[in-house]
């Protein structure tokens, strides 16, 4: 077992587990604190891939933007829920039925796939992953229509946001 | 090295946990949570199919970067639905916001 | 690309007609309640192309041989099969002259029409919409009483709107390279025709003057749009340059028709020929034009006598290489103008209504250029349809003016049985409207050919010489009366309108007219006079070659074979001098004493009713068209043969629907399918109701249920087989 396969473990095991306990708590922030926990570990194992910019995006993003705007609408949202009471509804066994299942399932398909031990080639020397990555997306022979559509969505989520959020009075 | 199973498993995982936590959750803010989980079990695929392939080829981390975009659109319109059913019927719980009933 | 300037000329020609169809929708969308934006927006378009159609004649004026090189060009329009059908614009010489007179007439009507609507007057006190302007009373500052004053026109912008349309039919049809867009300038125009004569819709004669000229016209068109249809179905084209080619003209020419031995170019030369018998209004669809004259004048002046009138002879000039190639056609067209313009004078002889006899008068002189085109006098023909839209424009603006001036007379003595277009109740008008009066004799002078010095003269010499030096005795004979009936009937009319002593109060107290509406007359009889210059025939005893015949040059260029000017014979001169001249003395010595219509000899029954023409018109087929709609179809055909009918199966379907009604339609349909199926739906639905809880996250969980389940039997019983 490598260095490396070791710390891989360790991070997956702190990413399910406080991705398990953001499902979990009882207290809200705590629980997007939890998200936060879980976020990072995802940032590492992006790391972990040689995928540093998806690491620091993850981080700023993810961490910076999304989860603050979480523990906002956590804020915003608790005057009647005060932790008391259960977290759960009714039909919790059932959905995790399903989540068991689901994984069962995931995995039976892993299971017979023979790509699985595939180990990774080294990337080349000199590979600008970053580079490549900016050239991808604003290229015409690549993805320059999804990233343009994506700005579309983000300005439609924006104004959609402003629009339902806005109080009327 | 550490082989590809090891990830997408973390990867089935990651999304079962956060299946849960949309399906069983009572308020609508920790489903939500819950979605993130599902989409960074996404990004974690993605990334490594890319690393585990052609690294020249760039489509899985470009798809990473526009399920970013997707979850920070998702949110803000998600929480803000929130923000707005709690002022209007003042609850964030799910069960309780069953206006498309019969 | 040829002559330059800021803008390429072809696509100036393609811009002249939208200025006014721009001014039509702005007008009836957005301005229609702002009377002063209505009219700045109609007559600032009309401006517009006036300035483009200028600039469009003087780069025409200066390009050598503009009738081998026109100015042309045209766009892919409609795919027929494997080729186009092609449409574009054409500005060749005779195009060019009649943009100028048009660009003219068209924009000094605009202007003139602010006036005689009254605008900067008071809203009338009873004025509705439909209805003439019945005045305003307005409180004077000096004395105690209130007086009354014309008053505005209350559907103004309307009025703007509908002649924009019209002006951008004309300029359309004048531009157009091929038959097909000039047939839809035609038709646009008489829209506009119909919707403009009935302006004054609330009165029943407008009305009924509107529809019978929008029917009659129609008869003509649809000949005509035969006409069109035959020649593309013989040739394959609709433009002018293409069929005027001289192999499709010969082939034309030799190909028979099945029609009492016609070519294939007379029959549809004389197809197209009776489109022009009904917009021009020659005999017999000739009733509709004296009755349109229930428009306002501007209507009268714009669209009867010099532009919509005038697009039925330029669209036989425009066909004239086609129409000429068969002699028995041309015999047709010159039989027509000859009877007309003679038949159509000696009516406007007897008429009374100011607007009347120009309308006979209008009619004659579109005789008189049919008749020039049959005897294969083309540029006199297209001379004569310049001055004449000049002079007849400036005649129906004066008779306006003048109309309006009498409404001053009216309003100021009340009285209002007085009719102000009767010429019995004018009189002495030359003192109270002088500018009218000067502009009024010159347009008169020059519709009578008063020698020398009018427009008139010239290109009615012009046609009587040619029908004289080409041997047609009977047109040359026939046109010569004509012309000293309209020398006659036009000082008649002089006479009693402006001469001697007024006749009632009301002509005592009309009042000279605004600025609006004598500008276009000064202007107008400027060309009345100075047109004619430009068509003096080279061996004219001393004057010419004073001037070159540019006219003959240039309109004579639009053919291929250029047309010889025939040579000066003295018999033609002085029977156009002595006509003229004669005609004009006469209508002064009788009519100078004659004080009512009592005292006019030729007041004869068969004149003043226009040789019962709409009688007969009437009784052969108004009243055969009501006999067959009431008496024959309805009370015969649908009451008795029909109903009959029916009447025999309704007891027949009676039965058969009662008893499919009784043993199917109950019990297997209603009760079966009917109440059964609600009755199944209704029980599952209040089973499967309690599934929807309306809470999202069952439903994901139903979802995904599905969604393993589907997945795990495709996996197992699909892929893994």
């Amino acid at each position: 077992m490598t260095a490396e396969q070791i710390i891989f473990l360790l991070v997956a095991f702190f990413t399910l587990g406080s991705g398990f306990m953001v499902v979990t708590t009882r207290n809200l922030i705590h629980a997007a604190l939890w998200l936060i926990a879980t976020l990072f570990g995802v940032a590492v194992i992006f790391a972990l891939l040689d995928a540093g910019f998806l690491a620091v995006v993850q981080v700023v993003v993810y961490i910076g933007a999304i989860a603050i705007l979480f523990i906002f609408a956590v804020m915003l949202t608790r005057k009647d829920m005060r932790d008391q009471g259960p977290q759960m509804n009714r039909n919790w066994w059932f959905g995790a039925l399903i989540s068991v299942l689901t994984f069962g399932g995931l995995y039976f398909l892993l299971q017979g796939w023979n790509g699985l031990s595939k180990t990774a080639a080294d990337i080349p020397s000199g590979f600008d992953a970053v580079g490549e990555l900016g050239n991808a997306l604003v290229s015409p022979n690549a993805y320059v229509l999804p990233f343009e559509v994506a700005s579309v969505l983000l300005v439609a989520a924006l104004v959609g946001a402003v629009y339902v959020a806005f109080n009327w009075k | 090295m550490v082989p590809l199973s090891w990830y997408l498993i973390l990867a089935a995982a990651l999304f079962s946990v956060g299946l849960f936590g949309a399906l069983s959750r009572r308020n609508a803010v920790a489903i939500l949570l819950g979605i993130e989980l599902m989409l960074n079990a996404v990004n974690i695929n993605l990334a490594a199919f890319w690393r585990y392939g052609n690294v020249t080829n760039m489509a899985g981390q470009v798809f990473a970067i526009i399920v970013f975009a997707v979850a920070a659109a998702e949110v803000a319109v998600g929480l803000a639905l929130v923000i707005s059913v709690y002022r209007q019927r003042n609850t964030v719980i799910a069960d309780d916001i069953d206006m498309m009933k019969f | 690309m040829r002559a330059g300037g800021f803008v390429a000329t072809e696509i100036l020609i393609w811009l002249i007609p939208l200025p006014p169809a721009l001014a039509f929708f702005l007008i009836v969308l957005f301005t229609n309640k702002n009377k002063t934006l209505s009219h700045t927006i109609a007559v600032g378009a009309a401006l517009l192309s006036w300035l483009g159609s200028m600039i469009v004649f003087v780069r025409a004026l200066s390009i050598e041989h503009l009738g081998e090189h026109p100015f042309e060009s045209s766009i892919n329009w409609l795919p027929t099969g494997d080729t186009w059908f092609r449409i574009g614009v054409l500005v060749d010489p005779l195009t060019a002259v009649t943009l100028f007179f048009v660009a003219w007439t068209v924009l000094m009507i605009f202007i003139y029409s602010v006036g005689y609507h009254n605008f900067g007057q008071p809203e009338g006190d009873h004025d509705h919409k439909g209805l003439p302007p019945h005045g305003a009373t307005v409180e004077d500052h000096g004395h105690k009483h209130a007086h009354a004053v014309p008053s505005v026109e209350p559907m103004y912008s309307r009025f703007f709107a509908f002649i924009g349309l019209f002006a951008f039919g004309m300029y359309v049809l004048v531009v157009s390279d091929n038959l097909l867009t000039l047939f839809v300038g035609w038709e646009i125009m008489g829209l506009c025709s119909y919707l403009l004569i009935g302006f004054w819709y609330a009165k029943e004669s407008a009305r009924d003057a509107a529809v019978k000229a929008f029917l009659t016209t129609r008869v003509g068109d649809v000949f005509m749009l035969l006409g069109i249809v035959y020649l593309y179905s013989v040739t394959g084209t609709l433009s002018f340059r293409e069929i005027f080619a001289e192999d499709v003209l010969h082939t034309l020419a030799t190909v028979p028709s099945s029609f009492l031995g016609f070519s294939a170019a007379g029959l549809i030369g004389l197809l197209l020929f009776m489109g022009t018998i009904g917009k021009s209004a020659q005999f017999p669809l000739h009733v509709w034009l004296p009755d349109a004259m229930e428009g306002p004048t501007p209507v009268s002046a714009m669209i009867h006598a010099a532009t919509m009138v005038s697009a039925g002879v330029y669209a036989v000039i425009r066909m004239f290489p086609l129409i000429s190639l068969d002699e028995k056609t041309m015999a047709i067209v010159a039989f027509i103008g000859a009877f007309t313009a003679l038949f159509a004078a000696t009516i406007a002889v007897a008429q009374n209504d100011i607007k009347r006899v120009l309308a006979y008068s209008t009619i004659s002189q579109l005789g008189y250029m049919i008749a020039a085109l049959g005897i294969g006098a083309y540029v006199a023909a297209a001379f004569h349809l310049i001055t004449h839209a000049f002079f007849k424009a400036l005649l129906f603006l004066g008779s306006g003016s003048v109309i309006h001036g009498m409404e001053h007379g009216v309003l100021h003595t009340g009285n209002h049985h007085v009719d102000p277009q009767n010429m019995f109740n004018m009189g002495g008008l030359r003192n109270k409207m002088p500018i009218t009066f000067w502009t009024f004799l010159i347009g008169g002078f020059a519709l009578s050919g008063f020698p020398l010095v009018t427009a008139g003269f010239w290109s009615k010499d012009e046609i009587l010489a040619d029908a004289f030096g080409h041997g047609h005795w009977w047109v040359f004979g026939t046109l010569a009366i004509a012309a000293f009936l309209t020398a006659f009937y036009t000082m008649r009319q002089i006479t009693l309108t402006f001469l001697g002593e007024p006749r009632t109060k009301e002509a005592e107290h009309a009042q000279e007219t605004p600025w609006t509406m004598t500008l276009p007359l000064v202007v107008l009889s400027v060309f009345a006079i100075g047109f004619g210059w430009f068509g003096i025939p080279e061996h004219f005893p001393a004057l010419g070659g004073l001037f070159p015949n540019w006219i003959h040059d240039f309109v004579g260029g639009t053919l291929t074979e250029h047309p010889e000017a025939v040579e000066f014979n003295w018999i033609p001169l002085l029977t156009s001098l002595v006509v003229a001249l004669g005609g004009l003395f006469f209508g002064w010595a009788i009519y100078r004493n004659v004080q009512t219509p009592a005292e006019d000899k030729l007041q004869i029954p068969i004149l003043k009713n226009k040789y019962y023409f709409d009688e007969a018109y009437d009784f052969l087929f108004v009243k055969p068209a009501y006999w067959l709609a009431e008496t024959f179809i309805y009370k015969w055909m649908d009451k008795r043969v029909i109903d009959g009918f029916l009447h025999i199966f309704d007891p027949l379907t009676n039965g058969l629907g009662a008893f499919i009604r009784n043993y199917f339609d109950l019990p297997v349909i209603n009760r079966f399918f009917g109440d059964g199926s609600a009755d199944v739906t209704y029980w599952f639905g209040g089973k499967l109701r309690v599934v929807q809880t309306g809470r999202i996250q069952q439903y994901l969980m139903f979802a995904l249920v599905v969604f393993i389940v589907v997945g795990a039997a495709l996996y197992f019983f699909v892929f893994a087989v």
